[in-house]
């Protein structure tokens, strides 16, 4: 009796030291792979195999929304950047944007289970109804970005807020570009 | 500059602070002097309203009177009548209300007015109704609107609603209420109530109904809501945008924005057959959809050339032609009843200002100057313009005169104030008695 459960505590204290290890220092997390991979490893060190990367590295039905491991909840991941900014009346991604939504991108077409909603947001100026229009042709501009890294259309939604849910209150120039922004949200497939 | 001091402490000011207040910025010169006594009163009991009060706001806040109080008539003869004339005149007020209200039975009233010439000493107006102890604001309301027809020339709009969106909080604690007001602000009821954006109310040309965009379930939804009996019905929630409703004046049909297509496009929706009909076709964005008066033609927000603009779309065919030709950004265009004047937002610098372009003459008339002007709606009648505005950082409506001379400004306790949509006329109940 005391033989048998003897390796199952051991197992049970080597799962407890792995969970309350210091998190991965922010040079061993800058790819979403290699953080993914890092964690998962780390998790699952007691049965001392390799694991691989991509969706299986979590294992079937890992919650990538809201599991506190995932990559898309480790704020050292670039994946945890989520916000893109425009400029006014304008649905151009900046050059300063294109690698992180291509990361998104890849991330997205990686696991095919996920879904991504692209909420399209715009400043306050001007009619609500023409920002409800120019907050979704940037969400559009997005989209387009992220399946050219190979996610599929029935992956992506677009959402249109217009100036309905600004996230800075002031009424200047900071608090609109901080307002006029696509807003990537991932969500588990079947949502 | 004495004299015009007295002459502004004499004129009446407005009563006690209503759930949405309104306060005159800028009043007309050469306001019409009218004497609105207070009414002759056989009840029984004290009442919440009183019809000269109603009235005298109603006239005040048009800019067009300037209203005057007096004690009421002793009796409606005759002699009494000439005696009030007599007085008036000598004051060098040119016309006069009076009238009486009587308590026929429990909750039964019988309203009567006159309105006199002073200086002819003639009655233009007489009438009486019979109403519920409810309705007598309704009829304070459409007395002025007799007053303001009768001596004006145009049907009054006093006897109307008003549409809008109130948000309350922010953050999570963020919630949405659409809620119809009469024209005055009183008697505000919420007509729903959500923690998702609620958006772009649209009467029905009945003034019954309401359609609106809801947010609802996370994904936008063009709905269409009954006020007396709370019914709601989806009418549209294709994938994408689903908004900007606008009820064609026949009330068949709505037209609105959707971008199933990859792109926002106006649309048509036959209302009783759900048939759809998609109107334009282009790269851009088309969105605002507004009819005209006679219902053969819309006009929109389109971004085609460049940036946004205002188009007309003949629905008998041909391509829109723009008709927006100054400054860089026009959007949300209101025809009103007359197909030659509308309403629209307009980039002046980095502001967003209400103007009226006048089609025939193609000029373009600025007439506010507020940073953040939006969302106008014109009043059934044409005259008066309201808005979205914003007063130290709140969002407030506002009012203003189609010709821009009298401005004012509705003030809600709490919350912010969006989207205004004045309604049409309402149905017409059964008439008033003329009374001689």
């Amino acid at each position: 009796m005391l033989k048998a459960r003897l390796p199952l505590i051991l197992l049970m204290m080597l799962v407890l030291a792995a969970c309350t290890a210091p998190a991965p220092r922010p040079d061993e997390a800058t790819a979403p792979d290699a953080a993914a991979g890092g964690e998962a490893a780390a998790g699952q060190a007691a049965e001392g195999e390799s694991v691989p990367l991509g969706e299986e590295a979590f294992g079937p039905g890992f919650d990538f929304v809201n599991d506190p491991k995932s990559p898309l909840n480790d704020p050292q991941s670039p994946l945890a950047r989520r916000i893109i900014h425009f400029d006014f009346d304008s649905d151009k991604v900046r050059d300063e944007y294109l690698d992180l939504i291509a990361q998104h991108g890849q991330f997205l077409a990686a696991h095919p289970g996920l879904r991504m909603r692209l909420e399209g947001h715009a400043d306050e100026r001007g009619s609500r109804e023409y920002n409800v229009a120019l907050g979704e042709r940037r969400a559009r501009a997005v989209a387009k970005l992220v399946e050219l890294q190979g996610a599929r259309p029935e992956q992506i939604e677009v959402v249109s807020y217009g100036e309905e849910l600004p996230i800075a209150f002031g009424h200047d120039e900071s608090a609109w570009a901080q307002n006029r922004r696509v807003e990537i949200v991932y969500e588990a497939a079947g949502k | 500059m004495a004299l015009a001091l007295l002459l502004l402490l004499a004129a009446w000011t407005p009563p006690a602070p209503a759930i949405l207040q309104i306060e005159i910025t800028q009043g007309v010169e050469g306001a019409l002097p009218i004497a609105v006594l207070s009414f002759l009163r056989e009840l029984k009991g004290p009442l919440d309203q009183y019809p000269a009060e109603v009235i005298r706001a109603d006239l005040h806040r048009s800019g067009r009177f300037s209203p005057e109080q007096g004690a009421a008539p002793l009796r409606l003869d005759a002699d009494e009548m000439s005696r009030l004339l007599r007085t008036w005149k000598a004051r060098k007020v040119d016309y006069l209300l009076v009238g009486a209200l009587r308590e026929l039975a429990p909750d039964r009233y019988r309203v009567e007015f006159r309105l006199f010439d002073t200086l002819r000493g003639e009655q233009l107006l007489g009438r009486s109704t019979v109403v519920r102890a409810a309705d007598l604001r309704s009829v304070a309301h459409r007395i002025s609107d007799a007053i303001y027809q009768q001596l004006l020339g145009v049907p009054g709009a006093f006897d109307t609603r008003v549409a809008y969106v109130v948000v309350k909080g922010r953050g999570k604690a963020r919630r949405y209420e659409l809620q119809v007001a009469d024209a005055d602000g009183h008697n505000p009821r919420t007509v729903y109530r959500s923690a998702q954006p609620i958006m772009s109310p649209a009467w029905s040309p009945d003034s019954r109904r309401l359609a609106y965009v809801s947010f609802e379930g996370g994904r936008p939804a063009v709905w269409m809501q009954d006020l007396a009996s709370g019914e709601r019905r989806k009418l549209s929630a294709r994938p994408g945008i689903n908004g900007a409703p606008a009820w064609s004046p026949d009330g068949k049909r709505l037209a609105l924005t959707l971008s199933q297509d990859g792109n926002p496009e106006l649309y048509l929706l036959e209302l009783a057959s759900g048939r759809l009909t998609r109107l334009t076709r282009n790269r851009a964005i088309d969105t605002e959809p507004a009819w005209s008066p006679d219902g053969k033609a819309l006009y929109f927000t389109s971004d085609r050339s460049g940036s946004p603009q205002i188009y007309r779309l003949e629905l008998s065919g041909g391509s829109p032609r723009r008709i927006t030709w100054e400054g860089r950004y026009n959007a949300s265009a209101d025809p009103g009843p007359r197909d030659e004047q509308l309403a629209l937002v307009h980039q002046v610098g980095s502001d967003f200002r209400i103007a009226v372009l006048d089609r025939r003459q193609g000029l373009l008339r600025v007439l506010t100057d507020g940073r953040l002007d939006e969302s106008p709606s014109l009043s059934p009648n044409g005259a008066m313009i309201i808005y979205a505005t914003e007063e130290r950082g709140r969002g407030v409506l506002a009012a203003v005169s189609s010709d821009g001379r009298v401005r004012q400004v509705l003030r809600l306790q709490e919350g912010e104030v969006r989207e205004p949509a004045w309604s049409g006329y309402l149905q017409k109940r059964p008439d008033n008695r003329i009374v001689r």
